[in-house]
């Protein structure tokens, strides 16, 4: 286990994100962007932790049953993390890799499914942790440096 | 160069926010899949799509895109129109495809206005 994160928490806040409702995606992502914004964090701050906390949004509606996003402002830097309960992923290794999806037909005609979400999520994150286990559900840690 | 100066030399429909067609677009970015468009595009962007679901509102929002361009004359999926308006978020309607539109739009941004 890392060592419980002891450094002061300046904002915190928990989404509910509804899987399999289209209707609402990307709601979570857009508070998250405006409370940033308000907080005049830089434009590269507010656009990394959009495009993470966007993808990782979709793939709770996409993928899981409910899940929660978290988001926690310190000093320093900007923490997102997305909890769910859902099918897990069995191969994490594959899941990362850019252009694996196994999502369905109806996800992809919306424009989802281009299997770039956790690689994206990867590469604007400056710290990112994945855990999962199948038929249980999915946790990502994501952080921003400020 | 701003949204309404190219609905107005490209022939474009506009289906909403017609009071936001003034902001300067900083370039253009072409694409249906929403992660690509999610990290690549630049705020300011007009996008180029043929996706009518709403949640490109959101993306286009997320993002500060400048506008979006429905091509193929594809119509904008009731929800997406509402949510367009809602939003303020211009969305408009070109019978070209998203080749020949982009190559125009390129065109005209090219030129200094
Ligand atoms: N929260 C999740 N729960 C279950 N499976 C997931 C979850 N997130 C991602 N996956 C799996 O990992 C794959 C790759 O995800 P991602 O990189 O976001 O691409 P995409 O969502 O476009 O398929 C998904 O197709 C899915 O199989
Ligand atoms: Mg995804």
């Amino acid at each position: 286990m890392p060592a419980r994160e002891t450094e002061q928490i300046e904002f915190q806040r928990s989404f509910y994100v509804e899987g399999g409702n289209f209707d609402y995606a990307g709601i979570v992502s857009t508070s998250i962007k405006s409370i940033l914004k308000q907080m005049e964090l830089s434009a590269e701050v507010v656009r990394k932790s959009a495009i993470v906390s966007y993808e990782s949004e979709i793939n709770i509606v996409s993928y899981a049953k409910k899940g929660v996003i978290m988001l926690s402002i310190y000093a320093d830097k900007i923490q997102i993390e997305a909890i769910d309960e859902g099918p897990g992923i069995p191969d994490i290794e594959l899941a990362m890799q850019k252009g694996y999806s196994t999502a369905s037909p109806q996800i992809r005609e919306m424009g989802f499914g281009a299997g770039m979400g956790l690689f994206n999520i990867d590469s604007y994150s400056d710290k990112f942790a994945i855990t999962s286990e199948v038929d249980k559900g999915t946790h990502l840690i994501m952080i921003i440096n400020k | 160069m701003d949204i309404e100066t190219l609905a107005v030399k490209l022939n474009l429909d506009v289906k909403s926010a017609a009071g936001n067609l003034r902001k300067n677009i900083t370039g253009g970015y072409t694409g249906d899949l929403l992660s690509d468009v999610m990290a690549n595009a630049q705020e300011g962007n007009i996008w180029i799509t043929r996706q009518v679901h709403q949640n490109i509102v959101a993306v286009a929002s997320l993002k500060d895109i400048a506008g979006i361009i429905l091509v193929n004359s594809s119509q904008p999926a009731p929800d997406t129109l509402e949510k367009a308006v809602r939003e303020n978020i211009p969305l408009l309607v070109s019978p070209m495809n998203a080749y020949e539109l982009s190559g125009n739009i390129f065109n005209l941004l090219a030129i200094k206005d």
